[in-house]
């Protein structure tokens, strides 16, 4: 088993790294966009429009990734695309976390009445698509930073809810809770400190793994054009923009895709290594 | 007597989630800030065109009012007109319900035999590099969801060897009079051989990009259960009778392993069927889905009320035929 | 004698390198009865597995022949060492609830090998299979051959085991632990059971076992093992008369026996159990020079 054990544990490591790495660079990347972006990402060349990256023949010097329809440099744009990306990650992934992991918790671990009506609406959301339901509700509320962060919450709160109770549920019933209510910790008391503690690795996983969930969401809803006011970039957007001109400029959607691509497996990662991490079993 | 009870439950259960739904997605359109009908007009409407409007579609009527018109209709199969197209919106949407079944019918076959042919490989080499290179494979597809996939397949397969078409459904130049709108399964009944061709040819990228993140999961999950049963005495027994190691996984183990990952990937193929929506967007497959999309972006209330109620209809049916089949092929069940 | 099974100084280590079996060897005369007795954990069951050709990943067999009916089955490619197995030997395992596949009907978990490997007709095969559980005494063989495992009591699914493993007419079976599951009511049917089938066709038998007891009702000779090494290799009535080895005394003395029906059962002493570790200890070091 100690053989197995070192196996597996190896590669996580060295994914761990890798995928912190990346998001480490992109938060940067987000952070000094106005100081390292080359160009102005929104500044429009109409005589500069579709030139490939810098080692095609043809390129434009200054633009090293190319340029899209519209001439606007296609590098620039990716860097002031990752703020859009990282805050959505942030405050949503956190907000979903948080609501999702309270009723999760609730749920399991009190039982009875709150566990029901938790899990007939977990039921009911099932029940949704949730890209149209998050589409619908842009479309509602209308597009904006805000209505993004709230469509995510809104739609992605069950899969917290969902796994968090499970998790709850299992804890709650082990002997060392039912000793902890014995020594006389209430109820509250006793969720907060032997039942959130052991399910915290969970939460971790799936924390960051939402993140990577809610850059999808914003990219999904850029792609269909419902994300924020359509001049600003967003990796989604200029993803749509590459779809619609991918046998003219593959560039404009290849390297947008790749940096989604890597983000979203880099949150992912993190998830599954922090996870392998902390969590008192395994370790 | 308990299976009636069970199912009786069942059909509860399914008609509380589908109303929820329903009274979901009126909250939604109506309580949220914005007025429904400036939404479905183009800017610059009359104060006057709005009234008529309001009347025409009961928005005039209290929330409760216009739930109960809404409700006594679908008890009669009239899910109301759409706005946009002003035809009916049960007629509309059963027209594109079969391209996205057949969408999701053949992407959950796709990932089936992939995620299945990965955890025999690995449960046949397990041990070795061969499943260390299935988990990272399956790993990675799982990290990354559908709509990514199928922009890495435009590009692989649409840009860089331009083998599959990367937009709707069926080539027009075709122009053949389908009976059905089931045009996959119809021509194969037909076997009119060029037209199935055309449409794999369409629907494979799309069907592949929903089909890798389940093939995953099926992958790491079957192969899960296949290492714990090939433990159990009766395989051990089945290897002294001179049966060879495949034989002893696909005869022995594997109808034993797959009753446990059947009802997982009851789950997941409702988020299969979730995936369509953005996919056929991707590659404008003319399904529900991208039916959908239009529907929001036109403010057609009527017809985004059908669609989803039509959604969740699917997907509680995919649970409760998962349901069926765990007891079917689970013997311990089908005789209780 | 003529042995149907030979093992010769069989070595078997974890992969790790600790030793499960040392120098072990064995003979299993064609038509006799060899019980192979230890407490658990003394590696008794893996000497059953390395013939069966079905050790667990993590053993690794470092030296020693196995032959097989006059055929070194170390010799043959893993695909052929199977079907001489599976031809000429067979296994009644230890716990009949898990031995047989949950969703498969009894009939073909007895017939499907008779007609896959040995190319029987279907028809012959089921005759067969009635015929065989006539033999274990199962009432009704036509339904039961119907049915799927967990419709029946252990009892019921070891019989159908037994009879299973006699269905291709193997010259050796191998039972390991087979009543150890059992309910004490049930085990001295099985026990008669497989002493009756064993002498009905006539087969040679490794009968694996921690029960004393059980080995003086059935066995012709029998092998004594302590930590992996065979420390006495006799015929039944001198074991029984004139133990040679102190732990074999000692287990005989820890053990009620037909010999010593209600006599005083003491348990095997320190003193004895240390010196058989030493005596271990010492072929190990002995080993690695």
């Amino acid at each position: 088993m100690r053989d197995a054990r070192g196996d597996v544990t190896r590669p996580i490591g060295a994914r761990l790294w890798l995928s912190g790495a990346w998001l480490a660079l992109l938060v940067l990347a987000a952070l000094c966009a106005p100081l390292i972006a080359p160009k102005d990402p929104l500044m429009q060349d109409l005589f500069l429009g579709r030139m490939p990256p810098f080692w095609v023949t043809g390129a434009e010097p200054g633009y090293l990734l190319g340029t899209d329809s519209l001439g606007r440099d296609v590098l620039s744009r990716i860097l002031y695309g990752a703020r859009l990306a990282l805050i959505v990650a942030l405050v949503a992934g956190s907000l979903t976390c948080f609501i999702g992991a309270t009723l999760g918790l609730i749920a399991g671990y009190y039982r009875g009445w709150p566990d029901r009506i938790i899990s007939r609406f977990v039921d009911i959301w099932m029940a949704f698509p949730p890209v149209l339901f998050a589409i619908l509700l842009i479309a509602v509320m209308g597009p904006g930073l805000v209505s993004i962060i709230i469509a995510i919450v809104v739609i992605d709160w069950t899969r917290f809810a969902r796994v968090i109770r499970a998790e709850a549920m299992s804890q709650g019933a082990m002997d060392y809770v039912a000793s902890a209510q014995v020594a006389g910790r209430t109820r509250f008391g006793t969720m907060l400190t032997e039942i959130l503690p052991n399910v915290l690795p969970t939460i971790v996983a799936l924390l960051t793994l939402e993140m990577g969930i809610a850059v999808i969401i914003e990219a999904i809803l850029s792609f269909v054009n419902l994300s924020i006011s359509t001049d600003s970039p967003t990796w989604g957007g200029m993803i749509a923009e590459g779809r619609t001109s991918v046998h003219q400029a593959w560039w404009v959607l290849v390297f947008p895709l790749i940096t989604l691509f890597l983000t979203v497996l880099s949150f992912s990662q993190l998830g599954e290594g922090l996870k392998d991490r902390f969590d008192p079993v395994l370790r | 007597m308990t299976v009636f009870r069970n199912i009786l439950i069942r059909l509860l259960t399914t008609a509380v989630t589908l109303f929820g739904v329903a009274v979901i997605v009126f909250v939604v359109i109506r309580v949220v800030p914005g007025n429904p009908i400036a939404m479905m007009l183009p800017p610059g409407a009359t104060d006057a065109d709005i009234a008529r409007l309001q009347a025409q579609y009961g928005f005039d009527k209290s929330i409760f009012q216009q739930f109960m018109i809404w409700l006594s209709g679908v008890m009669q199969g009239d899910f109301g007109t759409s706005i946009s197209t002003r035809q009916p919106v049960a007629g509309l949407v059963l027209s594109r319900l079969p391209a996205t079944l057949e969408l999701s019918i053949v992407a959950l076959t796709i990932a089936m035999l992939l995620g299945g042919a990965l955890a025999l490989a690995g449960t046949r080499f397990r041990e070795t590099k061969a499943e260390a290179a299935v988990d990272i494979t399956s790993g990675m597809a799982l990290s990354i969801p559908d709509f990514l996939w199928g922009l890495v397949l435009i590009l692989l397969f649409g840009v860089l060897w331009p083998v599959f078409h990367i937009s709707g459904r069926i080539s027009p130049a075709l122009n053949i009079d389908f009976s059905t709108n089931f045009y996959l399964f119809e021509s194969i009944l037909r076997l009119r051989f060029d037209v199935i061709a055309d449409l794999v040819g369409h629907m494979f990228m799309p069907a592949l990009a929903l089909a890798i993140p389940l093939a995953a999961i099926i992958a790491q999950l079957l192969k899960q259960s296949l290492k714990e049963t090939m433990h159990l005495d009766y395989v051990t027994l089945a290897r002294t009778k001179g049966y060879g190691e495949n034989h002893v996984i696909t005869r022995e183990a594997l109808p034993n392993a797959v009753l446990p990952t059947l009802t997982l990937v009851g789950v997941q193929f409702t988020f299969l069927i979730g995936g369509t929506v953005i996919i056929e967007r991707l590659f404008s497959y003319e399904g529900l889905g991208n039916m959908a999309i239009d529907a929001v972006i036109n403010r057609d209330l009527p017809l985004i009320q059908g669609i989803v109620i039509l959604f969740a209809f699917l997907f509680t049916i995919v649970n409760l035929v998962v349901d069926m089949l765990y007891v079917l092929l689970n013997p311990k069940l089908r005789h209780a | 004698m003529n042995s149907f099974l030979e093992v010769r100084n069989l070595n078997l280590s974890l992969k790790a390198g600790m030793p499960i079996l040392r120098s072990v060897s064995l003979n299993v005369a064609a038509g006799q009865v060899h019980g192979l007795v230890g407490e658990s954990g003394a590696g008794k069951s893996m000497i059953g597995k390395a013939v069966l050709g079905t050790l667990p990943r993590a053993l690794q067999v470092t030296s020693g022949e196995i032959w097989l009916d006059g055929v070194n089955l170390n010799s043959l490619p893993t695909a052929e060492r199977r079907k001489t197995i599976g031809a000429k030997a067979a296994l009644i395992p230890q716990d009949p609830l898990t031995a047989l596949n949950p969703s498969k009907r009894i009939g073909p978990q007895i017939t499907r090998r008779l007609v896959d490997i040995l190319g029987w007709q279907k028809s012959d095969a089921e005759a067969r299979a009635v015929e065989l559980l006539h033999e274990v005494h199962i009432p009704d063989p036509a339904r039961v051959m119907k049915s799927y495992p967990h419709e029946l009591s252990g009892g019921m699914r070891q019989r159908i085991l037994i009879a299973s493993a006699f269905a291709a007419e193997p010259k050796l079976i191998i039972a390991d632990e087979p009543t150890t599951a059992l309910d004490v009511t049930v085990q001295k049917q099985i026990l008669r059971l497989i002493a009756e089938m064993q002498q009905r066709h006539d087969t040679a038998l490794l009968f694996v076992t921690h029960d004393l007891g059980v080995v003086s009702k059935t066995c012709d000779t029998l092998s004594v093992l302590y930590a992996g090494k065979v420390i006495e290799e006799a015929r039944m009535r001198r074991f029984f008369t004139r133990p040679i080895h102190p732990y074999s005394a000692a287990l005989l003395k820890a053990t009620p026996t037909y010999t010593n029906p209600r006599g005083s059962l003491t348990p095997v002493p320190q003193s004895v159990i240390d010196a058989t570790e030493r005596e271990v200890r010492e072929h190990d070091m002995r080993a690695s020079r």
